[in-house]
């Protein structure tokens, strides 16, 4: 039965990325389109509001320049939000102003789309701070993020440094993407019992006399962007697997559907764009294969249990930490997706995975580019493809080129600092917290689990995830500080490294096609990227993996206790 | 040159790479290669590790096992040096014997009186007039602006017949240090001292003026971004270690580190780049920098001149076509009695082609016959016989004339094969013997042997050739087929050169050109890749980016492929060399913890012998491997054209899907022969 639900799930998923890459490919059209009727009087309205020329053309300096300044903007609003909470309105919970380092850690954690949560939403919030500081980030963040692998795709094809406007892209996304597709999903998730009120906590009294305090809010229109735009922050501390998040079998298929949506179009809208089919469906079957691949472990692993429990008679597969309601199959395929999606909501706690279970959302998250959030993990995808391409070129003897235009030493630079930050700014700061006792307090377990808690942290920040792996109490200021820090480089310096190399690439002259050319549209380069990911991900991290979850599941198989 | 480039490996090379490999672990000459670099800090380490074990914090290892460690690693950086060493000791020696020509000289400078002095050749300056006379070596390079003399270049090309260069036109320069074997000269010197042929020549095979290529800066960051990646892997293990209370010996440490750093690739990089050029020179031909050679590889549009390049350049027979009412035989025959006595090149390949159909000239029988040698005015030749008759081969037109005035007829076919061969690019000769016509003989040009195949190859390859010629477009339509060239262009002009390459270079195409004369010099500076012949002007020679001293315009297609097969050869160690890195995971990291985490033995999955031998036989594999691989790193991987799929397919097996495999043999081999000899 589980096994059909994963099936239909991936059905419906690829049902839609057809339409949904094609509509992407018209809305970042820079020709005049039906859209421009549609949503073009709102967005001149906007433009005219805020002083934006719409044909305004930008270079990648001018177009990196707009969104770092753009967001760096928004992360200073949210921070002063949070800091200053208590004395602001919609507030009708009094709650307190938030530390400074935890108001650094959150604000960057939204900015980046990571949606890392130290705090725990419904006690540690006003309603203006979700509102300004978590909601808002999570249409701009993730319109950020397509705004410059749009940007990037442009630099591909392009004869000229031209990337577009990021202002807007950026407005763009949130009108003709998000908003019109967060309304009708709020709705929906309203229909399967999801709250949206604005009125404060619920006290009642239940069957025994005892007082309990139910916190509500505007879940559902929260809900509706944390999954689309792939942000993964919960309303409520438990996140997805609480019953006002995640109601329902129904509103779990549609989270489902929701973080896979636009990662999995935006593939397909970009061969689309790049007038090369092919080339997409290539980058979406090489992505796809290693999803498959970790959904079945997770899955497999999640069934088949631990040995300890089925030594007690226990044959039902490992239910710790998962939601009866929604059963092993559908929590195995929402952490599958989670992670690949960098969504980081979570409908079951990953700590309670079994250690090769636990090890998917973690090697994921470690690659980064299994589809990936909104834009970000299509550049990655990208990133190790121009990497593949420069080691086949070299293997084919020819200066290796993507799509006619030459990769030569500066791009291989700048994708190289790309690929270094992701392994630096996850084992340099583990490596820091297990140094010193005082970090090491926050692990709520010993051994190779502990271990794995804070590579968890760490990864999950890098990837821009935002999952937790939970046992470890991350509301310290050096995790807060370290973690926000981990999110603005894992989010930043790629960005900056694949915006420069498509200005790089957008001048060079495009190198017609011959017999000679290295294809890079076949199952063939499929199947060699697939190895470069593999490979260079696995020899980044396999012995952290090792001292973690591969330990703990030898241990655990041989009944080692540890 | 020729000579020395032969023995490439003798035993005096060998001792002296010796010892260069072991001069060049000087760091300061190492830092320019950061993967050996680190690989030599950490040698460093295991050495003051073997003489104080607890120099970094108390260690349970022995010394034994650190000064083995040590001894690998020393061995690793050796072998690395070596192949570099190997790789100059072969220009080395070829720019030794290039210096031995390069003597002190007199030169004989003529000065604004008109008499001449004797100065050194080092005074010479560029401008300077020098006067040379036979047997004597030219000192500077120049241009002829007087006389004519047969010249010995063997010096240079290691080519002993003597060429003859003269004043003015395409075969007036001179190169400084070749002999002039007959007659007197006077030269304007060209070049200042320092900076002839012969200086660049040297340098350039000596690799004095090596600068890293753009494909080689490339690689090298990758590769030091992958050894950074490492180096913070195994920095961050030891924290990570300690928290689960494995403390992890630091020598253990290095090992595993040199293990994962890309060392395969690393230590023979430079060793492949120079020997890519050296493969160059090897043919004789001399590329200006390396930058030249890899981008010869990426040719999309080769630009070939028709003459000299595709065809021999002087027409030959290829068919006797009769008339009506005469046999082959007949007229074989009678071509063949017309030019006996005609020593042009034409005429030496009709009495070749009358020997092919089986006619035989019988000397004695002719002796008193008289020869008629081809003027302009009567645009024929021929052979009068003793008895009076007159045999005759030359323009149709005047064949005509000729016969009619001797009282013949004109066959009435004669005008369509001579029609139909001008059509076809040929040209026609018409032979009458006693007044009558017998037929004519086709004369073409000769596409050389072998060339069609060459020309598949590139089109398989990906790429286009284009055939510049002359001739109408008609003549060069037919050539160009039968040659099988992509494209031509007809009645081309020197401009027209550069007007396709320009065209060509539009469409984002890397264009080669191959040229010798003073009028190619702008074309072969503008194509990507130009190579001038050494019997070129001085212009043409300056122009290019490679000289081939052989002056065979077809060598353009081996530099291809040696450009193709540098990239490959980096491309091909570097996948292999990261692919060993799984095969050595598993056997480093279960012997790391075996103590702390006995349950990774599980990863021990090549049941290696002891975490000792373990960790020592992934370490000496690493080095052996550098070694054994040196030989592919000087000759290039194997190379042939086929489809760009293709040759992906065959490498990524062979050095993707090898690299994995060979590292978990071998690494067991060397397990299985330490433990077996007790050495662990």
């Amino acid at each position: 039965m589980g096994w059909i639900q994963i099936a239909i799930t991936l059905l419906i998923i690829m049902l839609f990325v057809k339409p949904m890459g094609s509509y992407m490919v018209k809305v970042f059209s820079l020709e005049t389109t039906r859209l421009d009727k549609i949503f073009g009087g709102l967005e001149r309205g906007i433009y005219s509001l805020i002083g934006i020329r719409e044909n305004e053309v930008m270079g990648w300096k001018k177009y990196l320049g707009a969104m770092l300044l753009t967001n760096g903007f928004m992360f200073f609003i949210m921070f002063l939000v949070l800091v200053l909470q208590g004395h602001l309105p919609f507030n009708p919970d009094g709650i307190g102003g938030m530390p400074w380092a935890q108001s650094f850690n959150t604000a960057a954690s939204f900015i980046t789309n990571t949606n890392w949560q130290s705090y725990s939403g419904e006690n540690a919030l006003s309603y203006l701070s979700q509102m300004l500081a978590i909601i808002f980030p999570m249409f701009t963040s993730a319109a950020t993020g397509f705004a410059v692998a749009i940007a990037f795709i442009r630099g591909l094809i392009g004869r000229q440094d031209n990337l577009g406007n990021f202002y807007v892209d950026m407005l763009r996304s949130i009108t003709r993407i998000f908003i019109p597709l967060s309304v009708i999903v709020a709705l929906f998730l309203v229909f399967q019992g999801v709250p949206q009120t604005l009125a404060g906590a619920v006290h009642a009294v239940t069957l025994d006399g005892k007082e309990q305090t139910i916190t509500r809010g505007l879940v559902a229109s929260f809900e509706s962007i944390k999954h689309l735009g792939t942000n993964g922050g919960g309303w409520f501390g438990t996140n997805a697997a609480h019953p006002f998040e995640n109601p329902t079998g129904l509103s779990n298929l549609v989270h489902i559907l929701c973080m896979m949506l636009l990662p999995t179009s935006l593939v397909y809208a970009f061969g689309l764009m790049i007038k090369n089919r092919r080339q997409g469906w290539m980058l979406f079957g090489a992505m796809s294969a290693i999803f498959v691949v970790m959904l079945l472990t997770v899955t497999l692993a999640e069934y088949k249990g631990v040995p300890a429990l089925q030594s007690l008679g226990i044959e039902q597969g490992n239910m710790e930490g998962k939601e009866v309601r929604l059963g092993i199959a559908e929590s195995a395929l929402f952490t599958t997706v989670t992670t690949a999606a960098t969504t980081g909501s979570v409908n079951n706690m990953h700590e309670s995975l079994t250690p090769l279970g636990g090890m998917v959302p973690l090697a994921e998250m470690m690659l980064n580019n299994v589809f990936g959030g909104k834009g970000v993990g299509l550049l990655n995808g990208l990133l190790y493809l121009i990497l593949s391409i420069f080691i086949s070129g070299l293997l084919v003897g020819r200066t290796p080129e993507f799509l006619g235009k030459k990769i030569e030493g500066k791009e291989i630079k700048l994708a190289a600092i790309a690929l270094l930050v992701h392994p630096l700014i996850i084992l340099v700061p583990t490596a820091i917290a297990l140094a010193f006792p005082s970090t090491v307090a926050s692990i709520s377990n010993g051994g190779s689990h502990g271990l794995s808690e804070v590579l968890y942290a760490f990864t999950s920040g890098a990837a821009n995830n935002g999952s937790a792996f939970a046992g470890l109490n991350a509301n310290t200021d050096f995790y807060n500080i370290s973690i926000g820090i981990v999110m603005l480089l894992g989010r930043y310096v790629s960005m900056i490294c694949l915006l420069a190399i498509a200005g790089s690439l957008a001048m060079k002259r495009v190198a017609p096609v011959a017999s000679g050319t290295l294809r890079t549209d076949t199952p063939l380069f499929s199947g060699i990227l697939i190895m470069v990911i593999l490979v260079i991900g696995a020899l980044t991290f396999f012995p952290a993996l090792a001292l973690g979850p591969i330990a703990e599941h030898v241990s655990l198989m041989q009944g080692v206790s540890k | 040159m020729a000579a020395t480039s032969k023995k490439l490996m003798t035993q005096e090379m060998l001792l002296q790479a010796g010892i260069d490999a072991i001069k060049k672990l000087n760091p300061v000459m190492m830092f320019r290669n950061p993967v050996m670099f680190i690989v030599e800090v950490g040698t460093f380490i295991t050495l003051l590790l073997t003489i104080a074990p607890d120099l970094f914090g108390s260690s349970t290892v022995g010394r034994g096992y650190n000064l083995a460690v040590f001894l690998i690693l020393l061995f690793t950086l050796l072998f690395a040096n070596f192949a570099e060493a190997m790789a100059e000791g072969r220009g080395k020696a070829q720019a030794e014997s290039l210096r031995s020509t390069k003597t002190e000289m007199t030169a004989r400078l003529e000065q604004k009186d008109g008499t001449t002095k004797e100065v050194p050749s080092t005074q010479l300056r560029k401008g300077d007039i020098i006067i040379v006379q036979t047997g004597e070596l030219i000192p500077a390079d120049g241009e002829i602006i007087a006389g004519l003399a047969s010249i010995d270049e063997s010096a240079i090309t290691g080519e002993s017949a003597p060429v003859i260069k003269e004043s003015g036109g395409d075969f007036s320069s001179v190169t400084g240090g070749t002999r002039v074997v007959s007659d007197a000269i006077t030269i304007r010197v060209m070049t200042d001292p320092g900076e002839s042929f012969l200086d660049r020549m040297i340098s350039l095979v000596e690799g004095a003026q090596r600068q890293k290529t753009p494909n080689e800066m490339a690689l090298t960051t990758l590769l030091a971004v992958l050894t950074l990646i490492f180096l913070i892997v195994i920095i961050t293990l030891v924290p990570m270690a300690s928290y689960l209370n494995v403390h992890l010996e630091l020598s253990t440490l290095i090992a595993l580190l040199v293990c994962l750093i890309p060392t395969t690739i690393g230590g023979l990089l430079s060793a492949i780049g120079i020997a890519g050029m050296d493969r160059v020179t090897q043919f004789n031909v001399l590329a200006m920098s390396g930058k030249a050679v890899e981008a010869a590889g990426d040719i999309d549009t080769l630009i070939l001149d028709k003459t000299g390049t595709i065809t021999y350049g002087n027409r030959m027979a290829a068919e006797f076509i009769p008339v009506q009412g005469i046999t082959e035989a007949d007229i074989t025959w009678v071509a063949l009695q017309a030019s006996v006595k005609d020593e042009t090149p034409e005429g030496r390949s009709i009495v070749e082609l009358a020997g092919k159909k089986g006619s035989v000239w019988k000397e004695d029988q002719y002796a008193s016959a008289e020869v008629i040698e081809f003027t302009a005015e009567t645009r024929m030749s021929g052979l009068n016989l003793a008895d009076g008759s007159e045999i005759r081969k030359g323009a149709v037109d005047a064949i005509c004339t000729y016969v009619l005035a001797h009282g013949g007829s004109i066959p009435s076919d004669l005008g369509d094969i001579s029609n139909r061969i001008a059509k076809a690019g040929g040209t026609p000769l018409a032979v009458a013997s006693v007044g009558k016509i017998y037929g004519i003989i086709y004369l073409k040009d000769t596409v050389k042997p072998g060339l069609k195949e060459r020309f598949a190859e590139m089109r398989e390859m990906g790429i286009k050739t284009i055939m510049c010629t002359g001739d109408n477009p008609l003549t060069a339509a037919t050539i160009a087929m039968e040659a099988g060239v992509d494209d031509f262009i007809a009645e081309a002009k020197p401009e027209d050169k550069i007007a396709a390459i320009l065209k060509e270079q539009q469409e984002g195409k890397l264009v080669a050109m191959t040229g010798d004369g003073t009028n190619d010099a702008p074309a072969l500076a503008q194509a990507d890749v130009g190579m001038a012949m050494n019997s070129g002007t001085m212009a043409a020679k300056e122009a290019a980016n490679m000289i081939d001293l052989d002056s065979d315009p077809t060598k353009l297609l081996s530099v291809v492929s040696i450009g193709k097969q540098l990239l490959i050869t980096r491309g091909a160690l570097t996948t292999f060399s990261i692919a060993n890195d799984i095969a050595k995971y598993f056997a480093i990291i279960p012997a790391m913890f075996i103590i702390a985490l006995p349950q990774l033995q599980s990863l021990n999955i090549m049941h290696l012998n002891s975490p000792a031998s373990a960790i020592l036989s992934a370490l000496i594999f690493n080095a052996i491997v550098i070694l054994l691989l040196i030989p592919i790193a000087m000759k290039g991987v194997k190379y042939r054209a086929m489809t760009a799929d293709r040759m992906l397919t065959r490498n990524v097996l062979i050095y993707g899907l090898g690299g994995v495999i060979v590292p978990f043999i071998g690494i067991k081999l060397i397990d299985v022969v330490l433990s077996s000899l007790h050495l662990v």
